[in-house]
Formats: structure tokens, sequence, C-alpha cells
């Protein structure tokens, strides 16, 4: 099982984190912090796996955000790699050669993909079709309701 | 939302810190005042405020207003909102919250709503939560959307793994009966992200309730079957560059690995071992494709059929196979590849299987410590050597580790030499080889070498006369060095005031030459260490009174008679004044030779164990690689470890002082001074298991916060044992998990029914196990207990107190039988004898309850000495009964027992003798 999942950038950074274990905000900064430095300081050609406390992360760089999940002892390493993968792949697509602003930016829909493709740190669904569909289901709704914020949006409400 | 995209460029504009937090106490005001303020603010400004929020709290701030703000979303008709609103409160709210229950009913309605999306969007949130609350809320509805026909099959995957997410909080939520095989059959769902759901919750529901899941076994065998053969077209959008349904296949092999053996029925074990052997094949394949995710979704399988293997222990081939295809990935260019190489083979090392096939790639592994770039690569390296060695590599691996420490990194030293040191004295034939290694790791490490490594060596020398005289002379050799590390100065300085007198007939080493070494060596040395020098020094003047005016020189000089340590200045002027009142007589009795050591669990082997909890191979091939046979224990003078003013004496023990600064309560050579049982997370205990051979109830373990008891009864080859679980503190224990292991499966067999994961503040929870003897065995199961307590997790390992003579029936029989039948036992294959030292003074009444409780029956006015102990019985397993008579001599004049067991199998012999020895 998935225990949470980082997203940072090359300068420490957070992007999005996600938490699939109850923890105190004390213990989640700590943790975070900590970790943050640990893999940052990691140079590139090292092993994606490291034995951290009593979890196993796995992460991955990809140009400037680096992603991290921690795992429990028996999950599987590659496959967790992947799994990193897939989610990448997944905002690339919904986004358009995603990059770090699309996700500052849009933070929100990157939780709503990774609520996707896992769900209460076990993987969900693992076909890419299949999450872009679940998605692109959720903005068509958004889309038929009243664009009640145009004219908020412009100045005009 | 343009107010959140200006709101996030303005953040991302501020040029320091300051600025940012400016800006956004600004927005903060902002929002409250909004939030505060008279105007109703519709749906669409309160879903922007929210979401700003949102934003406010990733970036690390504090958030304590608006959860009822985004609690007004989730009720909201529009979809956009609402998901805000969930988002909120997924990332935001803490499972104890009072909000859970206000949004509770919000919840209920999209639950029941008609639009997939919006089910999907609860389900999402109760997964995110997770909290008691919503388990009892949700608890009879979640079960319901996973199983009926009318359920969408996105909704199925939710449910499923929501279902998993509160079952992990609240167990009983899982209907079980009728349900059961119904959840199984999810293995058979035609929508592969239904059956990987859906397999994720049935792994945790087996690893709760193994036995009611079983059918899932067949299942789980013939699913993956399909998808090993199947072609990479055939799962269409399952396939992942090239590799069928990577996640389902790992996933199932997962949830196979929660039996031994997977299954008992020749078809389905058949139909496995087809599945494994498919997948080695194909990783023998030409790849696919050149992209990193072909390769390593394949053998991320692979892998994982390979833990499967490991797991199941039982088909040499497939371990041996396992063990080829591990060997070439140990040089293969991906980093990730050999890590998880290493890491599998350490597990392979322990099968009796594959050791042999796992030592054919020492040569890489040693190179793989060497020369790998990534330090977490050669811790990997370091542990499959030390799994890998034995008695016939030992020599070589020892010193290739002796080598790597030289220029090892900081942080992983200290473990080596652990290792090390370990090694040595595990596969030590010549024990001067052992000094040797001992000796070096001090001159290469001598700042990782920590108290319990060179108290061993002390322990070993002292306990082996054959070493001493050699481990003499090489110390002698070594303080010659011009800097030697202060831990050699310890061990230099014991050793000669031990042993000193076994070289002093050479010049180059005689008395004069030994004393002015050392003390070359006392300016340089920490309080603690010249402590143990001015002891070394009395010590001499026993062994050689010729020094005797010399080192009186040195007790008088002002530094030490004067010194400003109270330690030292003591010392000083009572080994001063013993030197000058005490007849050479006293003088001789006062600082005899130390006696030997009782032997115990290498002290360093604990120290490990507890630096990485886990990760000590667990010793599988004990009967190809004994211990070496250590000279008979005579049990150390009682008061050589309770008064600590003797032990001080004797010099080895640091000052309490100087312990409690680095103490943890690891066991060091006179251990039981200074333990002090501190709580920390995954403390290993030790029970006393031997106290329980005479009883069945009592107390198994206890600490600050839980106590264990224990009562049990037997009948025949049965066993019922209850444990029952007491929380001492204010605060609920969670997630508690038992779990059990031991060695011989197929001769012991033990369920452990399931229990709460909860233990209430002061409450106690029962939780019974069933164990049926199939055959005589001697290893007792090995229970952890894993709990978190203020969410710092903990475990406590101890052996159950199930041993042999639980299973003994006692047998009443008169003088005549009983002695016709000890004759005809005489053959030497069923005899077993023991003659040991009493533990106190010989108590018969105490011996004698003792053995009443041990399960034979007590024979009286047989033996012709009434001192003698007779007893009878017969021990009951599945395959055999085995009749066991015994008989226990007490010879008060020597202070010693002899213990005589005859059965007609030579095991039980065996073992009965060694459980009753040392007993009494």
């Amino acid at each position: 099982m998935m225990q949470f999942m980082l997203l940072f950038s090359r300068q420490g950074k957070l992007r999005l984190q996600k938490w699939y274990v109850a923890h105190p905000d004390k213990l989640k900064k700590k943790i975070t912090r900590e970790l943050i430095t640990t893999v940052l300081a990691r140079k590139p050609k090292m092993c994606s796996f490291l034995e951290w406390k009593d979890v196993k992360v796995v992460y991955k760089r990809y140009a400037s955000l680096y992603f991290c999940c921690a795992m429990e002892q028996e999950d599987n390493e590659l496959l967790t790699l992947e799994l990193i993968h897939r989610y990448v792949e997944l905002l690339d697509k919904y986004f358009g050669s995603v990059c770090e602003l699309d996700i500052i930016f849009n933070f929100e829909k990157a939780y709503f993909i990774l609520d996707e493709l896992v769900l209460g740190g076990e993987l969900q669904e693992t076909s890419k079709k299949n999450v872009l569909k679940a998605i692109a289901a959720q903005d068509l709704l958004q889309e038929e309701e009243t664009p009640q914020g145009f004219f908020e949006d412009h100045g005009l409400g | 939302m343009r107010g959140l995209a200006v709101f996030i460029s303005d953040i991302r504009n501020c040029k320091s810190k300051e600025a940012e937090i400016k800006r956004i106490n600004k927005e903060l005001a902002n929002i409250r005042s909004k939030f505060k303020g008279d105007k109703t603010l519709d749906g669409y400004q309160k879903k922007k405020y929210v979401c700003k929020l949102l934003f406010i709290f990733l970036l690390g701030h504090d958030i304590d207003f608006g959860h009822m703000e985004a609690v007004n979303l989730l009720s909201s008709n529009k979809y956009s909102e609402k998901q805000i609103g969930y988002l909120f409160i997924s990332v935001l709210v803490n499972t104890n919250s009072d909000l859970i229950k206000l949004i509770i009913q919000s919840i209920k309605n999209d639950l029941q709503s008609r639009n997939p999306i919006h089910v999907n969007l609860a389900l999402q949130c109760i997964a995110n939560i997770g909290s008691k609350d919503m388990a009892e809320a949700f608890g009879t509805e979640i079960p319901k959307l996973l199983v009926s026909g009318d359920t969408m099959d996105v909704v199925k995957q939710s449910a499923a793994l929501c279902l998993l997410r509160l079952f992990r909080k609240s167990p009983e939520i899982i209907p079980g009966g009728e349900w059961t095989s119904r959840i199984i059959h999810l293995l058979n769902d035609p929508h592969m992200g239904v059956v990987t759901a859906a397999t994720s919750l049935i792994d945790a529901l087996v690893k709760k309730n193994p036995d009611e899941y079983k059918g899932c076994v067949t299942l789980a065998v013939a699913r993956l079957s399909r998808i090993v053969t199947a072609s990479y077209t055939d799962l269409q959008d399952y396939t992942y560059y090239f590799v069928p349904a990577p996640w389902l296949s790992v996933k199932l092999l997962r949830l196979l690995q929660n039996y031994t053996p997977p299954s008992e029925e020749p078809g389905v074990k058949g139909r496995l071992t087809e599945c494994l052997e498919t997948i080695f094949n194909k990783a023998q394949e030409p790849p696919k494709s050149k992209k990193v995710q072909h390769s390593n979704a394949k053998n991320a399988v692979l892998f994982e059929a390979i833990s499967l293997i490991i797991h199941n222990d039982s088909e040499a081939n497939l371990l041996v196979r396992a063990c080829n295809q591990l060997g070439q990935f140990l040089s293969n260019r991906e980093t990730n590849l050999r890590y998880l190489a290493l890491e599998s083979m350490c597990h392979l090392a322990t099968s009796e299987f594959s050791h042999e096939a796992v030592k054919k790639h020492q040569e890489v592994v040693i190179l793989s410590m060497k020369m790998e770039k990534d330090v977490s690569v050669r811790q990997q390296a370091v542990d499959l050597l030390y799994a890998m060695c034995d008695k016939t590599n030992a020599e070589e691996i020892v010193q290739e580790m002796l080598a790597y420490l030289e220029t090892a990194d900081y942080s992983i030293r200290e473990e080596m030499v652990l290792k090390v040191a370990i090694l040595a004295e595990k596969y030590a034939t010549d024990f001067t080889w052992y000094v040797d290694v001992i000796l070096n790791l001090i001159r290469i490490a001598g700042d990782y070498v920590s108290e319990e490594v060179w108290y061993r060596v002390i322990q070993i020398v002292i306990n082996r006369e054959e070493v001493q005289a050699y481990a003499a002379k090489t110390v002698f050799e070594a303080l010659q060095a011009p800097t030697c590390h202060e831990n050699m100065v310890k061990v230099g300085g014991y050793i000669l005031g031990e042993f000193g007198n076994l070289i002093a007939g050479d010049t180059k080493s005689s008395p004069q030459v030994q004393f002015e070494l050392l003390h070359s060596k006392y300016h340089l040395c920490s309080a603690a260490t010249r402590a143990l020098l001015l002891s070394t020094y009395i010590k001499l003047v026993n062994l050689f009174p010729e020094i005797k005016n010399r080192v009186q020189e040195v007790f008088r000089a002002d530094s030490n008679l004067r010194s400003a340590d109270v330690e030292l200045q003591q010392r000083a002027s009572e080994y001063l004044q013993l030197s000058i009142v005490a007849s050479s007589d006293v003088l001789a009795t006062v600082l005899e030779e130390m006696p030997a050591f009782p032997e115990r669990e290498s002290s360093i082997l604990a120290v490990l164990k507890k630096k990485k909890p886990g990760r000590i191979p667990d010793e599988v091939r004990d009967s190809k690689s004994p211990q070496p046979s250590i000279t008979p224990a005579v049990p150390i003078n009682s008061t050589n470890n309770t008064n600590s003013s003797s032990a001080d004496l004797l010099g080895l023990s640091t000052p309490p002082g100087t312990i409690a600064t680095t103490g943890n309560g690891l066991l060091d050579v006179l251990g039981d001074l200074y333990t002090t049982p501190k709580i920390s997370p995954n403390t290993v205990q030790q029970n006393n298991i031997k106290k329980f051979l005479f009883k069945n109830n009592g107390v198994l373990f206890e600490n600050d916060l839980i106590q264990i008891g224990v009562k049990s009864e037997y009948r025949q080859n049965l066993g019922r044992i209850g444990l029952f679980y007491g929380n001492k503190t204010q605060f609920p224990i969670q997630n508690v998990h038992p779990e059990l292991h031991w060695t011989d499966l197929n001769k012991l067999n033990v369920q452990m029914k399931p229990m709460e994961p909860v233990l209430e503040a002061g409450a106690q929870i029962q939780q019974m196990l069933t164990a049926e003897c199939i055959e005589d065995f001697t290893d007792a199961p090995v229970m952890s207990v894993s709990f978190s307590y203020n969410n710092v997790p903990q475990k406590i390992t101890m052996k159950l107190p199930l041993t042999l003579n639980k299973f003994f029936e006692p047998t009443e029989m008169n003088g005549e039988s009983f002695f016709a039948r000890w004759k005809n036992l005489g053959g030497e294959q069923q005899r077993a004898q023991k003659i040991f030292k009493a533990q106190g003074s010989i108590d018969l009444a105490a011996t004698r309850t003792k053995l009443a409780g041990f399960g034979m029956q007590l024979l009286d006015g047989i033996d012709p000495n009434p001192d003698n102990f007779v007893c009878a019985g017969i021990v009951h397993t599945r395959i055999q009964q085995v009749g066991c008579l015994m008989r226990l001599e007490p010879n008060k004049q020597a202070q010693m027992f002899r213990l005589t067991v005859r059965s007609s199998k030579e095991s039980v012999s065996q073992e009965i003798c060694n459980l009753l020895a040392d007993q009494f």
C-alpha cells in the first residue's frame, strides 16, 4: 500500500502531496522536509529506491519535478516506478506536454487525476484510456453547468 | 477561476519569503471577511475562496477556517463546486475531526445518486478519510455496491478499494458468510480494472482470515495463467508497454504469498508452476521494446514471481532458476535491477535449496560491494555477503569485508563491523583466526567498534583456554604500533592483565616491557580506559611481583592518586593499599583469573537485530552450519553479575556514568547490570520461555504499554492457547497485528484466530490459538506483535510457550515395568544424557514441583535412591505416540544434576533432554 506521494521541484518546493495514512500535520511536515532533503541529495545515476525509516521510497525525476512515493516493505519497487510513470503519462495527455507550471496552476486537476489512478493507497485503474475517460466525464459535467464565473472572471460581476 | 490564477501568479512573483507571507496574510484576511460578511456568497465564490485556501495550505501554511464553507459546497448541485468541496475535505480534514459527522449526510446523498460520477466522488472521499465513523455509517452500503449486479464497473472498482480502506480501520465491517464467495468471485470479473481493485481487497481479507478465503487460490492461479499466456494485444489497454497486465499479475502473485504452499491440489499447483516457468521463459525472450518501462514492468512481474518461489521454498529447480536469473541481473546496466537482484538473492541465500547456487555469484557480489557507485547498493551487497556466508567461504568473505572496511562509507561502517564480528565468531574453526579478525577490525575501524564487539572478544578469549596465549601475544604486538585505537588499548589491557603471564617467558615481552608498553598509552586515553588500565596494573602486580614497585609508583602519581576523576582516584588509592597491605595469597585470591562467562546468544547479534529489525536473515541453515561447539559453560559466580563493585574491580565494565550516555539497554557482557528496558520503536523482546516449561498460564510479556498473558490447555496432540492482550495506558493501542513464524511448519500446526486491531485504553482482549503437534518438533513458534501507540509503530517479538512437553500424557507404571522399558530403550539412538550444574543450591522440593508441571508422571518409590526422580509419559503427535522415560539424579556434593531421557525416538529424547537441562 502506498503511504503517501509527494511531488516537489529541484529547489525543494512541494508541489503536490497526497497522504493515504493519517498523520498529524506536524509529522507530515517533518517527513516531507526530511524526505525532500534526502532525495535531493542523491546523485542522478543512483538507485531509485531507498530504505528510509520504515518505508520504502521510490522516486523518479521528470524534468524539474521529482515524483516520490513511500511504499510498504512488501510492495513491488519496479512497478511503483511504473505507477509514477503512468501518472506522468496521464498528466501529460491531459495537459498536453505537461510542465511544472500546469501542476501549480491546476493543482486540483492533478489531484482529481491521481484519485482516479490510486484510491486509498492502492492502484485502482491501470488503463490510461479509462482514467482519461473518467476525467473527461467530469469535465463534461462542469461544462454543462452555467458558466456562472464568466462575468466575475472578467470583472463584470 | 481567474481569481485563483491571479493569486497563484502573485505568489510566484514574490521576491522573498517575507513578501510571500505578506501576500498570503492579505488574502487570508480578504477571504475571512468575505466568509464573515453579511452578503451571502454564491457557490462559485465559495468554491474560489475554498480553492485559494487549499492552495495556501499546500504552500505549507496552517488553515484554521473555511471548513464550514467547504462542507456547504458538498451539497451544491453543481458538480464542480461539489468536487472542490470534497477535495478540500480530503486534503485538510483529519480522521478524528468533528466535521466528519457533518459531511456524512452529504456523502450518503451522493452515494445514492444515479450518476456514477457522483457516487465515485463520495467513495473517493470515504476512502481518503477512512475514519471509524465512516465505517459505521457506510459499512452496510458499500459491500452491497461492490457485489450488486447493477453497479457499474467504475463504481465497483472504487467500492472495492473504499471497502479495503474501511476494513483496515474496522475489520468487522466485512459481512462474511455468503459474501465471502461473492467477493472471491470478483477475481473472475470480465473487467480487468475491477479485478485489479478487488485483488487488493481480497489480499487484505485473506491476511485476516486465510481459511475462509482459501477459495481465492484456484481463481487467482487461473486468472494469472490467463494473463501470463496472453499475447500483448489480448488485453488491450491493460497491456503496459507490451507487458500484459503487470499490476494485476503482481497483485495476484502477492495474494498467493499468503498461503504456504498456495495450494495442496496437484492441478492448481501444476498450473502455478507452469505460470512461474512461463514468466521465467519470457524474461529470456528478446525485449519487445527498448523503453525502460517495458523492462521494468516485465521484471517487476519476474521479481514478484521470485518472491513467491522463495516464499514457498519447496521447488528446488525453480529456486535455482531464480538464482541464475538474478545472477544475470547482477551485472545489468540498470542500478535499480542490480539493487533488487542483490536484495532478492539475500532471501535465496537463506533457503537450503538455493544457498549453494547463490554462492556461485560470490565474486560478482564482492565486486558490487567494492565498485558500486551508490551506497545503498553497496549496502545490499554487504547484506548478501552476510547471508551467503557459511563455513566454506567465511574466511574469504570476512577477509574481503575487512579489506573493504578501510574505505567503506561512514554510514555503513558500524553495521559492517558488527557483521564481520558475528561471522568471524560464528564460523571460526580456529579461534586464533577469530582473534586476528577482531583485532584487525579494531585497527581498521576502531571508531565503529562498539563496546559489545570488544566485550565479546574478551568473553571468548576467557572461555577458550587454547587461544589465550595467542591472544596475549597478538595484542602485545598490536599495541606496539606507534598509534593504536583506544579500543585496542582496552582489549590489550584486559587480556594482558588476565593472560600476560603466558607470554612473560619471552624477554621481548617480559613483565616490565608489558607494563611499560601499556602505560605508554595511558596518558592518551579517556578516563574509562584509564580505569580499566589501573585494574590491569594491579592484576600485573599479582602476576609479576617483580614489577610491584614500579606499579606502586604509578598509583602514587599525583595524576592518579589525586586525580580529579573520582573513579580514578578511588581505584588508584584502593589498588595501592591492596598492593601494600595484602599478602600474596590474598592478592592471588582477590585477583583470581576471571571465571568463564555463561554462553548466550552473541550480544552483537542482538545489536544487529535491533539495528535492522527484519533484515537479518533467519537462520534456516542451522543444520548445515552449526555454531562452533563451545566449551561447557561454567555458570558465572553470581556476585559478578549482581554486585557492581566486584565487577568494577575486575575492570571490565566501564563506569555506569559512561554507559548511561551511550547505553540504550543493549546486552553487554555484564548486561544484567545496566540493562534499561526502554520503549523504542520496534523493540525486540525475548521473554523467558523457559519458565513456561513447567506451567501453562502466566504473563508472557509486559512493558509500559502492553501486557500479554497466556492461558493454555492441551489434550493429546492438540492444544488451545488463549492470549490476553491488555492495554496498560490511557490511550487506545491501534493496528494490533500479531503474526506467527516457526520453522517446523510440517511438524507443528498453529492457527490464530483473528482479533480486534484496536485495544482501547485499559481494556483487555482475548485471542485464541489452536495448535496441533504433527510430529515432534524443536522450535517454538515466534510471535511478533506489531501495533501503533501514539502513531509510533512498535513491535514485540517473543517465543510462544509451545514446547514439545506440552503434548505429554502422564503415564503411571510400577517399578517392574519401568525398569523393563528402561532396559529396552538402551540403544544409542534412544538415549540422551546431560550433566549440568545446579542453578543455585539443590532444592529437592522445588525440583519436584517443577517436574510435576512438566507434563510427565512423577513415579515415586521406583528409584532405590529416594533423592532421584523418575518420570514417564507419552508424547502425542499426529503421526505417532512416543513413550518417554526420564531420570534426574541430583548430586548434592558437586551441586550437579545428571539427566537421562530414554524414548523410542532419538529426536524426542534429545529434545526433552534439551528442554530440561539447566532448569534446576
